[in-house]
Protein backbone atom coordinates (compact mmCIF):
# COMPACT_ATOMS: atom_id res chain seq x y z
CA UNK A 1 0.00 0.00 0.00
CA UNK A 2 2.86 2.34 0.84
CA UNK A 3 3.88 2.73 -2.84
CA UNK A 4 0.66 4.67 -3.37
CA UNK A 5 2.40 7.58 -1.65
CA UNK A 6 4.17 8.04 -5.01
CA UNK A 7 0.82 8.91 -6.58
CA UNK A 8 0.18 11.34 -3.72
CA UNK A 9 3.51 13.05 -4.48
CA UNK A 10 2.49 13.53 -8.13
CA UNK A 11 -0.91 14.94 -7.22
CA UNK A 12 0.45 17.28 -4.54
CA UNK A 13 3.23 18.46 -6.86
CA UNK A 14 0.88 19.31 -9.72
CA UNK A 15 -1.79 20.82 -7.45
CA UNK A 16 0.74 23.12 -5.75
CA UNK A 17 2.09 24.13 -9.18
CA UNK A 18 5.67 22.99 -8.68
CA UNK A 19 7.87 22.66 -11.75
CA UNK A 20 6.34 19.57 -13.45
CA UNK A 21 9.72 18.11 -14.46
CA UNK A 22 10.88 18.28 -10.86
CA UNK A 23 7.63 16.72 -9.59
CA UNK A 24 8.07 13.79 -11.97
CA UNK A 25 11.70 13.32 -10.98
CA UNK A 26 11.02 13.41 -7.23
CA UNK A 27 7.97 11.14 -7.54
CA UNK A 28 9.97 8.64 -9.62
CA UNK A 29 12.91 8.41 -7.21
CA UNK A 30 10.59 8.34 -4.17
CA UNK A 31 8.32 5.64 -5.58
CA UNK A 32 11.28 3.51 -6.65
CA UNK A 33 12.88 3.69 -3.20
CA UNK A 34 9.72 2.98 -1.19
CA UNK A 35 8.87 0.24 -3.68
CA UNK A 36 11.95 -1.65 -2.46
CA UNK A 37 14.55 -0.78 -5.11
CA UNK A 38 18.07 0.21 -4.03
CA UNK A 39 19.51 3.49 -5.42
CA UNK A 40 21.41 1.75 -8.24
CA UNK A 41 18.26 -0.09 -9.29
CA UNK A 42 16.37 3.22 -9.33
CA UNK A 43 19.03 4.71 -11.62
CA UNK A 44 18.89 1.68 -13.89
CA UNK A 45 15.09 1.88 -14.00
CA UNK A 46 15.27 5.56 -14.99
CA UNK A 47 17.89 4.82 -17.66
CA UNK A 48 16.18 1.79 -19.12
CA UNK A 49 12.71 3.30 -19.34
CA UNK A 50 14.13 6.57 -20.71
CA UNK A 51 15.86 4.62 -23.48
CA UNK A 52 12.71 2.64 -24.24
CA UNK A 53 10.53 5.75 -24.45
CA UNK A 54 12.76 7.83 -26.74
CA UNK A 55 10.05 7.65 -29.40
CA UNK A 56 8.02 10.14 -27.32
CA UNK A 57 10.47 12.96 -28.06
CA UNK A 58 11.00 12.15 -31.75
CA UNK A 59 8.55 14.89 -32.77
CA UNK A 60 11.36 17.41 -32.16
CA UNK A 61 12.66 16.66 -35.69
CA UNK A 62 9.64 18.56 -37.04
CA UNK A 63 10.79 21.81 -35.42
CA UNK A 64 13.31 22.95 -38.09
CA UNK A 65 10.68 22.56 -40.83
CA UNK A 66 7.99 24.46 -38.90
CA UNK A 67 10.55 27.08 -37.81
CA UNK A 68 11.58 27.66 -41.43
CA UNK A 69 7.97 27.98 -42.60
CA UNK A 70 7.01 30.33 -39.76
CA UNK A 71 9.95 32.51 -40.70
CA UNK A 72 8.50 32.70 -44.19
CA UNK A 73 5.00 33.64 -43.05
CA UNK A 74 3.12 30.38 -42.31
CA UNK A 75 1.08 32.00 -39.51
CA UNK A 76 0.44 35.16 -41.53
CA UNK A 77 -0.94 33.09 -44.41
CA UNK A 78 -3.18 31.11 -42.02
CA UNK A 79 -4.48 34.45 -40.73
CA UNK A 80 -5.20 35.70 -44.27
CA UNK A 81 -7.22 32.57 -45.05
CA UNK A 82 -9.27 32.87 -41.86
CA UNK A 83 -9.80 36.58 -42.59
CA UNK A 84 -11.70 35.61 -45.74
CA UNK A 85 -14.54 34.18 -43.62
CA UNK A 86 -15.73 37.70 -42.78
CA UNK A 87 -19.34 37.47 -44.01
CA UNK A 88 -20.60 34.82 -41.60
CA UNK A 89 -22.63 35.23 -38.38
CA UNK A 90 -20.66 34.97 -35.12
CA UNK A 91 -21.76 31.40 -34.36
CA UNK A 92 -21.23 30.12 -37.90
CA UNK A 93 -17.84 31.81 -38.13
CA UNK A 94 -16.71 30.18 -34.87
CA UNK A 95 -18.03 26.78 -36.00
CA UNK A 96 -15.99 27.06 -39.22
CA UNK A 97 -12.95 28.10 -37.17
CA UNK A 98 -13.49 25.05 -34.93
CA UNK A 99 -13.37 22.83 -38.02
CA UNK A 100 -10.27 24.58 -39.39
CA UNK A 101 -8.53 24.20 -36.04
CA UNK A 102 -9.43 20.50 -35.79
CA UNK A 103 -8.36 19.65 -39.32
CA UNK A 104 -5.06 21.53 -39.18
CA UNK A 105 -4.27 20.00 -35.77
CA UNK A 106 -5.07 16.55 -37.20
CA UNK A 107 -2.38 17.24 -39.82
CA UNK A 108 0.07 18.08 -37.06
CA UNK A 109 -0.11 21.86 -37.58
CA UNK A 110 -0.89 22.57 -33.94
CA UNK A 111 1.01 25.83 -33.74
CA UNK A 112 -0.33 27.75 -36.74
CA UNK A 113 -3.43 28.70 -34.76
CA UNK A 114 -3.72 29.43 -31.03
CA UNK A 115 -4.80 32.02 -28.47
CA UNK A 116 -1.88 34.34 -29.27
CA UNK A 117 -1.49 33.50 -32.96
CA UNK A 118 -5.08 33.68 -34.18
CA UNK A 119 -7.70 34.08 -31.42
CA UNK A 120 -6.66 37.46 -30.05
CA UNK A 121 -5.67 39.19 -33.28
CA UNK A 122 -8.30 37.68 -35.52
CA UNK A 123 -10.94 35.23 -34.36
CA UNK A 124 -12.27 37.15 -31.33
CA UNK A 125 -12.47 40.55 -33.11
CA UNK A 126 -14.10 38.98 -36.17
CA UNK A 127 -16.66 37.14 -34.04
CA UNK A 128 -17.44 40.36 -32.15
CA UNK A 129 -17.80 42.30 -35.38
CA UNK A 130 -20.12 39.62 -36.77
CA UNK A 131 -22.23 39.68 -33.59
CA UNK A 132 -22.55 43.47 -33.77
CA UNK A 133 -23.46 43.29 -37.43
CA UNK A 134 -26.34 40.92 -36.74
CA UNK A 135 -27.63 42.63 -33.59
CA UNK A 136 -27.13 46.06 -35.14
CA UNK A 137 -25.71 47.68 -32.00
CA UNK A 138 -22.51 47.65 -29.94
CA UNK A 139 -22.37 44.63 -27.64
CA UNK A 140 -22.75 45.25 -23.90
CA UNK A 141 -19.74 44.15 -21.81
CA UNK A 142 -21.26 40.87 -20.67
CA UNK A 143 -22.05 39.68 -24.19
CA UNK A 144 -18.66 40.81 -25.48
CA UNK A 145 -17.08 38.59 -22.82
CA UNK A 146 -19.34 35.73 -23.85
CA UNK A 147 -18.35 36.01 -27.53
CA UNK A 148 -14.66 36.19 -26.64
CA UNK A 149 -14.92 33.19 -24.27
CA UNK A 150 -16.58 31.17 -27.01
CA UNK A 151 -13.85 32.17 -29.45
CA UNK A 152 -11.25 30.85 -27.00
CA UNK A 153 -13.27 27.66 -26.47
CA UNK A 154 -13.51 26.97 -30.22
CA UNK A 155 -9.72 27.12 -30.40
CA UNK A 156 -9.08 24.88 -27.39
CA UNK A 157 -11.72 22.23 -28.19
CA UNK A 158 -10.53 22.14 -31.82
CA UNK A 159 -6.93 21.63 -30.75
CA UNK A 160 -7.59 18.94 -28.13
CA UNK A 161 -9.92 16.85 -30.27
CA UNK A 162 -7.95 17.29 -33.49
CA UNK A 163 -4.33 16.73 -32.49
CA UNK A 164 -4.86 13.14 -31.35
CA UNK A 165 -5.63 12.13 -34.93
CA UNK A 166 -2.01 12.97 -35.80
CA UNK A 167 0.53 10.22 -35.23
CA UNK A 168 3.43 12.35 -34.06
CA UNK A 169 1.80 14.32 -31.26
CA UNK A 170 2.97 14.13 -27.65
CA UNK A 171 -0.12 12.40 -26.29
CA UNK A 172 -0.09 9.59 -28.88
CA UNK A 173 3.65 9.02 -28.51
CA UNK A 174 3.30 9.09 -24.72
CA UNK A 175 0.78 6.26 -24.93
CA UNK A 176 2.93 4.12 -27.24
CA UNK A 177 6.13 4.96 -25.36
CA UNK A 178 4.63 4.11 -21.97
CA UNK A 179 2.85 0.94 -23.05
CA UNK A 180 5.67 -0.40 -25.22
CA UNK A 181 8.33 0.10 -22.56
CA UNK A 182 6.24 -0.92 -19.53
CA UNK A 183 4.15 -3.78 -20.87
CA UNK A 184 6.38 -4.83 -23.79
CA UNK A 185 3.62 -4.38 -26.34
CA UNK A 186 4.18 -3.38 -29.92
CA UNK A 187 1.61 -0.66 -30.32
CA UNK A 188 1.71 1.55 -33.43
CA UNK A 189 0.79 5.27 -33.32
CA UNK A 190 -1.56 4.89 -36.32
CA UNK A 191 -3.86 2.50 -34.42
CA UNK A 192 -4.26 5.04 -31.62
CA UNK A 193 -4.82 7.95 -34.01
CA UNK A 194 -7.62 5.99 -35.71
CA UNK A 195 -9.38 5.45 -32.38
CA UNK A 196 -9.25 9.19 -31.71
CA UNK A 197 -11.42 9.86 -34.80
CA UNK A 198 -14.87 9.00 -33.37
CA UNK A 199 -14.40 11.43 -30.49
CA UNK A 200 -13.07 14.10 -32.84
CA UNK A 201 -16.35 13.81 -34.77
CA UNK A 202 -18.39 13.94 -31.53
CA UNK A 203 -16.46 17.03 -30.40
CA UNK A 204 -17.13 18.79 -33.70
CA UNK A 205 -20.86 18.13 -33.59
CA UNK A 206 -21.33 18.92 -29.89
CA UNK A 207 -19.25 22.08 -29.77
CA UNK A 208 -20.27 23.14 -33.29
CA UNK A 209 -23.96 22.89 -32.36
CA UNK A 210 -23.34 24.95 -29.23
CA UNK A 211 -21.55 27.62 -31.26
CA UNK A 212 -24.46 27.79 -33.70
CA UNK A 213 -26.83 28.23 -30.75
CA UNK A 214 -24.72 31.19 -29.66
CA UNK A 215 -26.27 33.33 -32.42
CA UNK A 216 -29.75 32.77 -31.05
CA UNK A 217 -28.62 33.39 -27.46
CA UNK A 218 -26.99 36.64 -28.48
CA UNK A 219 -30.19 37.85 -30.18
CA UNK A 220 -32.20 37.02 -27.06
CA UNK A 221 -29.72 38.50 -24.56
CA UNK A 222 -29.37 41.59 -26.71
CA UNK A 223 -33.14 42.14 -26.69
CA UNK A 224 -33.12 41.74 -22.90
CA UNK A 225 -30.20 44.12 -22.48
CA UNK A 226 -31.92 46.74 -24.64
CA UNK A 227 -35.12 46.43 -22.59
CA UNK A 228 -33.31 46.59 -19.24
CA UNK A 229 -30.65 49.20 -19.72
CA UNK A 230 -31.98 51.56 -22.32
CA UNK A 231 -29.07 50.83 -24.61
CA UNK A 232 -28.79 52.54 -27.97
CA UNK A 233 -31.32 50.82 -30.17
CA UNK A 234 -30.51 49.35 -33.53
CA UNK A 235 -30.93 51.91 -36.26
CA UNK A 236 -34.38 52.30 -37.69
CA UNK A 237 -36.30 50.77 -34.77
CA UNK A 238 -38.71 52.60 -32.50
CA UNK A 239 -38.84 52.08 -28.81
CA UNK B 1 16.65 -1.97 -43.98
CA UNK B 2 16.18 1.39 -42.28
CA UNK B 3 16.32 0.98 -38.50
CA UNK B 4 14.49 3.02 -35.89
CA UNK B 5 17.75 3.55 -33.99
CA UNK B 6 19.04 5.58 -36.96
CA UNK B 7 16.14 7.97 -36.45
CA UNK B 8 17.02 8.29 -32.74
CA UNK B 9 20.62 9.13 -33.73
CA UNK B 10 19.28 11.80 -36.08
CA UNK B 11 17.13 13.29 -33.28
CA UNK B 12 20.14 13.22 -30.95
CA UNK B 13 22.26 14.94 -33.61
CA UNK B 14 19.65 17.69 -34.06
CA UNK B 15 19.67 18.35 -30.29
CA UNK B 16 23.48 18.41 -30.15
CA UNK B 17 23.75 20.82 -33.11
CA UNK B 18 21.17 23.11 -31.51
CA UNK B 19 23.06 22.90 -28.19
CA UNK B 20 26.21 24.13 -29.98
CA UNK B 21 24.20 27.02 -31.46
CA UNK B 22 22.92 27.87 -27.97
CA UNK B 23 26.42 27.84 -26.47
CA UNK B 24 27.45 30.43 -29.06
CA UNK B 25 24.40 32.65 -28.48
CA UNK B 26 25.43 35.55 -26.23
CA UNK B 27 21.88 36.91 -26.05
CA UNK B 28 20.90 33.91 -23.88
CA UNK B 29 21.60 34.72 -20.21
CA UNK B 30 21.84 31.00 -19.36
CA UNK B 31 23.54 29.83 -22.51
CA UNK B 32 25.94 27.32 -20.91
CA UNK B 33 23.35 25.49 -18.82
CA UNK B 34 20.87 25.56 -21.73
CA UNK B 35 23.52 24.08 -24.01
CA UNK B 36 24.37 21.48 -21.36
CA UNK B 37 20.71 20.43 -21.09
CA UNK B 38 20.00 20.02 -24.80
CA UNK B 39 23.47 18.60 -25.51
CA UNK B 40 23.10 15.99 -22.78
CA UNK B 41 19.60 15.15 -24.03
CA UNK B 42 21.08 14.73 -27.52
CA UNK B 43 23.72 12.30 -26.20
CA UNK B 44 21.13 10.17 -24.37
CA UNK B 45 19.62 9.23 -27.74
CA UNK B 46 22.62 7.29 -29.17
CA UNK B 47 23.59 6.01 -25.70
CA UNK B 48 20.03 4.73 -25.33
CA UNK B 49 20.65 2.42 -28.29
CA UNK B 50 22.87 0.33 -26.04
CA UNK B 51 20.37 0.32 -23.18
CA UNK B 52 17.09 -0.24 -25.01
CA UNK B 53 15.18 -3.44 -24.48
CA UNK B 54 15.19 -4.33 -28.17
CA UNK B 55 18.98 -4.14 -28.52
CA UNK B 56 19.56 -6.74 -25.86
CA UNK B 57 16.85 -8.94 -27.37
CA UNK B 58 18.51 -8.82 -30.79
CA UNK B 59 21.88 -9.73 -29.30
CA UNK B 60 23.32 -6.28 -29.97
CA UNK B 61 26.05 -4.40 -28.18
CA UNK B 62 24.79 -3.36 -24.73
CA UNK B 63 25.70 -0.58 -22.30
CA UNK B 64 24.92 -0.26 -18.56
CA UNK B 65 21.67 1.60 -17.80
CA UNK B 66 22.82 3.35 -14.60
CA UNK B 67 24.88 6.14 -16.28
CA UNK B 68 21.85 6.95 -18.43
CA UNK B 69 19.78 7.16 -15.23
CA UNK B 70 22.32 9.65 -13.84
CA UNK B 71 22.03 11.68 -17.06
CA UNK B 72 18.22 11.70 -16.80
CA UNK B 73 18.41 12.97 -13.20
CA UNK B 74 20.86 15.67 -14.34
CA UNK B 75 18.38 16.73 -17.04
CA UNK B 76 15.64 16.86 -14.40
CA UNK B 77 17.80 19.06 -12.14
CA UNK B 78 18.74 21.43 -14.99
CA UNK B 79 15.10 21.80 -16.09
CA UNK B 80 13.57 21.60 -12.62
CA UNK B 81 15.60 24.45 -11.12
CA UNK B 82 15.13 26.81 -14.07
CA UNK B 83 18.57 26.60 -15.61
CA UNK B 84 17.10 26.84 -19.11
CA UNK B 85 17.19 30.22 -20.84
CA UNK B 86 16.13 31.79 -24.11
CA UNK B 87 18.13 33.84 -26.57
CA UNK B 88 16.81 36.55 -28.85
CA UNK B 89 14.51 34.65 -31.23
CA UNK B 90 16.19 34.19 -34.59
CA UNK B 91 13.44 35.08 -37.01
CA UNK B 92 12.31 37.55 -39.64
CA UNK B 93 10.50 40.84 -39.00
CA UNK B 94 6.70 41.03 -39.13
CA UNK B 95 6.90 43.00 -42.40
CA UNK B 96 9.17 40.42 -44.01
CA UNK B 97 6.78 37.66 -42.99
CA UNK B 98 3.74 39.52 -44.37
CA UNK B 99 5.59 40.13 -47.65
CA UNK B 100 6.69 36.53 -47.94
CA UNK B 101 3.18 35.25 -47.11
CA UNK B 102 1.82 37.50 -49.88
CA UNK B 103 4.48 36.22 -52.30
CA UNK B 104 4.16 32.51 -51.51
CA UNK B 105 0.41 32.36 -50.80
CA UNK B 106 -0.91 28.97 -49.78
CA UNK B 107 2.13 27.22 -51.28
CA UNK B 108 3.65 27.71 -47.83
CA UNK B 109 1.33 24.96 -46.51
CA UNK B 110 2.75 22.36 -48.93
CA UNK B 111 5.91 21.49 -46.95
CA UNK B 112 3.92 21.39 -43.70
CA UNK B 113 1.45 18.92 -45.22
CA UNK B 114 4.33 16.86 -46.63
CA UNK B 115 5.22 15.57 -43.13
CA UNK B 116 1.95 13.74 -42.39
CA UNK B 117 1.44 12.67 -46.01
CA UNK B 118 4.87 11.00 -46.27
CA UNK B 119 4.35 9.43 -42.83
CA UNK B 120 0.98 8.00 -43.88
CA UNK B 121 2.39 6.66 -47.17
CA UNK B 122 5.24 4.97 -45.29
CA UNK B 123 2.90 3.51 -42.66
CA UNK B 124 0.37 2.16 -45.14
CA UNK B 125 2.09 1.37 -48.44
CA UNK B 126 5.70 0.74 -47.46
CA UNK B 127 5.03 -1.05 -44.17
CA UNK B 128 5.33 -4.49 -45.69
CA UNK B 129 8.02 -3.64 -48.25
CA UNK B 130 10.87 -4.62 -45.93
CA UNK B 131 12.36 -1.14 -46.33
CA UNK B 132 11.69 -0.29 -42.68
CA UNK B 133 12.28 -2.16 -39.43
CA UNK B 134 9.18 -4.25 -38.64
CA UNK B 135 6.53 -2.39 -36.65
CA UNK B 136 8.34 0.95 -36.85
CA UNK B 137 7.09 2.19 -40.23
CA UNK B 138 5.01 5.05 -38.79
CA UNK B 139 7.76 6.46 -36.64
CA UNK B 140 10.32 6.12 -39.41
CA UNK B 141 7.83 7.62 -41.83
CA UNK B 142 7.71 10.66 -39.61
CA UNK B 143 11.50 11.00 -39.76
CA UNK B 144 11.57 10.52 -43.55
CA UNK B 145 8.64 12.97 -43.84
CA UNK B 146 10.56 15.64 -41.94
CA UNK B 147 13.63 15.27 -44.15
CA UNK B 148 11.52 15.40 -47.33
CA UNK B 149 9.56 18.37 -45.96
CA UNK B 150 12.77 20.20 -45.15
CA UNK B 151 13.95 19.85 -48.76
CA UNK B 152 10.51 20.84 -50.11
CA UNK B 153 10.38 23.75 -47.67
CA UNK B 154 13.76 25.09 -48.76
CA UNK B 155 12.73 24.80 -52.42
CA UNK B 156 9.36 26.52 -51.86
CA UNK B 157 10.78 29.38 -49.80
CA UNK B 158 13.97 29.69 -51.85
CA UNK B 159 16.07 29.41 -48.68
CA UNK B 160 19.61 28.17 -49.41
CA UNK B 161 21.21 27.92 -45.99
CA UNK B 162 20.55 24.85 -43.83
CA UNK B 163 21.50 26.89 -40.77
CA UNK B 164 18.29 28.96 -41.14
CA UNK B 165 15.82 26.15 -40.36
CA UNK B 166 18.13 24.89 -37.62
CA UNK B 167 18.28 28.33 -35.99
CA UNK B 168 14.49 28.79 -36.28
CA UNK B 169 13.91 25.32 -34.87
CA UNK B 170 16.31 26.06 -32.03
CA UNK B 171 14.31 29.18 -31.14
CA UNK B 172 11.18 27.03 -30.96
CA UNK B 173 13.07 24.55 -28.78
CA UNK B 174 14.06 27.37 -26.40
CA UNK B 175 10.49 28.65 -26.32
CA UNK B 176 9.13 25.20 -25.42
CA UNK B 177 11.86 24.58 -22.85
CA UNK B 178 11.50 21.59 -20.57
CA UNK B 179 7.84 21.14 -21.63
CA UNK B 180 9.30 19.30 -24.61
CA UNK B 181 10.75 16.60 -22.39
CA UNK B 182 7.77 16.25 -20.02
CA UNK B 183 5.87 13.58 -22.02
CA UNK B 184 8.93 11.32 -22.12
CA UNK B 185 9.56 11.81 -18.40
CA UNK B 186 5.93 10.95 -17.65
CA UNK B 187 6.35 7.75 -19.65
CA UNK B 188 9.39 7.00 -17.46
CA UNK B 189 7.36 7.72 -14.31
CA UNK B 190 4.65 5.36 -15.55
CA UNK B 191 7.22 2.59 -15.96
CA UNK B 192 8.62 3.18 -12.49
CA UNK B 193 5.10 3.10 -11.03
CA UNK B 194 4.54 -0.22 -12.75
CA UNK B 195 7.90 -1.64 -11.53
CA UNK B 196 7.23 -0.51 -7.95
CA UNK B 197 3.81 -2.15 -8.01
CA UNK B 198 1.58 0.95 -7.92
CA UNK B 199 -0.70 -0.57 -10.54
CA UNK B 200 -1.14 -3.82 -8.65
CA UNK B 201 -2.01 -1.93 -5.46
CA UNK B 202 -4.59 0.34 -7.05
CA UNK B 203 -5.84 -2.61 -9.07
CA UNK B 204 -6.40 -4.51 -5.81
CA UNK B 205 -8.39 -1.61 -4.35
CA UNK B 206 -10.41 -1.31 -7.54
CA UNK B 207 -11.00 -5.04 -7.46
CA UNK B 208 -12.40 -4.77 -3.91
CA UNK B 209 -14.63 -1.85 -4.81
CA UNK B 210 -15.88 -2.94 -8.22
CA UNK B 211 -18.26 -5.87 -8.44
CA UNK B 212 -16.57 -8.81 -10.22
CA UNK B 213 -16.34 -8.61 -13.98
CA UNK B 214 -18.51 -5.57 -14.26
CA UNK B 215 -17.15 -4.29 -17.57
CA UNK B 216 -19.31 -1.19 -17.67
CA UNK B 217 -18.38 -0.06 -14.18
CA UNK B 218 -14.69 -0.59 -14.90
CA UNK B 219 -14.96 1.49 -18.11
CA UNK B 220 -16.81 4.17 -16.17
CA UNK B 221 -14.15 4.13 -13.44
CA UNK B 222 -11.31 4.48 -15.99
CA UNK B 223 -12.92 7.33 -17.98
CA UNK B 224 -14.25 9.27 -15.00
CA UNK B 225 -10.97 8.62 -13.16
CA UNK B 226 -8.97 10.07 -16.08
CA UNK B 227 -11.35 13.05 -16.12
CA UNK B 228 -11.15 13.75 -12.37
CA UNK B 229 -7.40 13.19 -12.05
CA UNK B 230 -6.87 15.58 -14.95
CA UNK B 231 -9.13 18.20 -13.36
CA UNK B 232 -7.13 17.93 -10.12
CA UNK B 233 -3.67 17.91 -11.70
CA UNK B 234 -4.41 20.05 -14.75
CA UNK B 235 -2.56 17.64 -17.00
CA UNK B 236 -3.96 14.59 -18.79
CA UNK B 237 -0.43 13.38 -19.53
CA UNK B 238 0.27 13.08 -15.80
CA UNK B 239 -3.05 11.37 -15.09
CA UNK B 240 -2.55 8.82 -17.88
CA UNK B 241 0.26 6.64 -16.43
CA UNK B 242 -1.43 6.57 -13.01
CA UNK B 243 -4.91 5.59 -14.20
CA UNK B 244 -3.60 3.21 -16.85
CA UNK B 245 -1.32 1.38 -14.45
CA UNK B 246 -4.24 1.17 -12.00
CA UNK B 247 -7.33 0.31 -14.04
CA UNK B 248 -6.69 0.65 -17.78
CA UNK B 249 -4.08 -2.07 -18.12
CA UNK B 250 -4.70 -4.60 -15.32
CA UNK B 251 -8.50 -4.51 -15.35
CA UNK B 252 -9.72 -3.40 -18.79
CA UNK B 253 -7.00 -4.97 -20.92
CA UNK B 254 -5.63 -7.97 -19.00
CA UNK B 255 -8.76 -9.06 -17.15
CA UNK B 256 -11.45 -8.09 -19.65
CA UNK B 257 -9.42 -8.33 -22.88
CA UNK B 258 -10.20 -4.85 -24.15
CA UNK B 259 -8.79 -3.73 -27.50
CA UNK B 260 -5.52 -2.03 -26.50
CA UNK B 261 -5.46 1.03 -28.83
CA UNK B 262 -9.17 1.73 -28.33
CA UNK B 263 -9.01 1.66 -24.52
CA UNK B 264 -5.90 3.83 -24.29
CA UNK B 265 -6.70 6.39 -27.00
CA UNK B 266 -10.22 6.97 -25.68
CA UNK B 267 -8.98 7.02 -22.08
CA UNK B 268 -6.54 9.80 -22.93
CA UNK B 269 -9.33 11.79 -24.59
CA UNK B 270 -11.53 11.38 -21.49
CA UNK B 271 -8.65 13.14 -19.73
CA UNK B 272 -8.67 15.87 -22.37
CA UNK B 273 -12.34 16.59 -21.55
CA UNK B 274 -11.09 17.14 -18.00
CA UNK B 275 -8.45 19.61 -19.25
CA UNK B 276 -11.27 21.70 -20.75
CA UNK B 277 -12.84 22.17 -17.29
CA UNK B 278 -9.94 23.02 -15.02
CA UNK B 279 -8.20 26.26 -14.09
CA UNK B 280 -5.20 24.06 -13.21
CA UNK B 281 -4.53 23.81 -16.96
CA UNK B 282 -3.65 27.49 -16.91
CA UNK B 283 -1.89 27.62 -20.27
CA UNK B 284 -5.02 26.38 -22.05
CA UNK B 285 -7.76 28.04 -20.01
CA UNK B 286 -6.45 31.05 -18.07
CA UNK B 287 -3.84 32.39 -20.51
CA UNK B 288 -6.42 32.89 -23.32
CA UNK B 289 -8.68 34.75 -20.86
CA UNK B 290 -5.79 37.08 -20.03
CA UNK B 291 -4.85 37.49 -23.69
CA UNK B 292 -8.45 38.41 -24.53
CA UNK B 293 -8.59 40.82 -21.57
CA UNK B 294 -11.64 39.13 -20.05
CA UNK B 295 -12.91 40.36 -16.67
CA UNK B 296 -14.08 36.85 -15.83
CA UNK B 297 -10.97 34.69 -16.11
CA UNK B 298 -13.13 31.56 -15.98
CA UNK B 299 -15.05 32.67 -19.12
CA UNK B 300 -13.41 30.12 -21.44
CA UNK B 301 -13.93 27.29 -18.90
CA UNK B 302 -17.62 28.21 -18.58
CA UNK B 303 -17.91 28.11 -22.36
CA UNK B 304 -16.22 24.67 -22.41
CA UNK B 305 -17.86 22.72 -19.57
CA UNK B 306 -21.17 22.11 -21.42
CA UNK B 307 -19.11 20.54 -24.24
CA UNK B 308 -16.70 18.63 -22.00
CA UNK B 309 -19.35 16.71 -20.01
CA UNK B 310 -21.18 15.27 -23.06
CA UNK B 311 -17.75 14.39 -24.52
CA UNK B 312 -16.87 12.47 -21.35
CA UNK B 313 -20.17 10.60 -21.73
CA UNK B 314 -19.33 9.89 -25.40
CA UNK B 315 -15.88 8.50 -24.46
CA UNK B 316 -17.41 6.18 -21.87
CA UNK B 317 -20.11 4.93 -24.24
CA UNK B 318 -17.76 4.50 -27.22
CA UNK B 319 -15.27 2.58 -25.09
CA UNK B 320 -17.95 0.36 -23.54
CA UNK B 321 -19.49 -0.44 -26.94
CA UNK B 322 -16.51 -0.80 -29.24
CA UNK B 323 -13.43 -1.67 -27.20
CA UNK B 324 -14.51 -5.20 -26.17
Amino acid sequence: MIVLLGVVVVILGFVTRRNPVLVVGVAGVFTGLIGGMNPLEVLAAFGRSFADSRSVTVFAVVLPVIGLLERYGLREQARRLIGRLGGLSAGRFLAVYLLVRQVTAAFGLTSICGPAQTVRPLVAPMAEAAAERSTGAPLPERLREKVRSHAASADTVGLFFGEDCFIAIGSILLITGFVNSTYHENLEPTQLALWALPLAVCAFFIHGARLLLLDRQLQRDMALAVAEHDLPLPKGTDK
Amino acid sequence: MIKVEWLYWLVGLVFVVMAVQMAADRSNPRRWTSAAFWGLLGLTFPYGTGVADATAKNGGWTLPAEPLGVAVLALIVLAGFNFLGKGEPVTSTAEEREASAARLGSKIFVPALTVPLVAIVCASLLDTSGLFETGKATLLGLGVGCLVALVVGMLVTGERKLSVPLHSGRSMLEAMGSALLLPQLLAVLGSIFALAGVGTQVGRIVHDVLPDNSKYLAVLAYCVGMFLFTVIMGNAFAAFPVMTAAIGWPVLIEQMHGHVPAVLAIGMLAGFSGTLCTPMAANFNIVPATLLELKDQYGPIKAQIPTALPLLACSTVIMALFAF
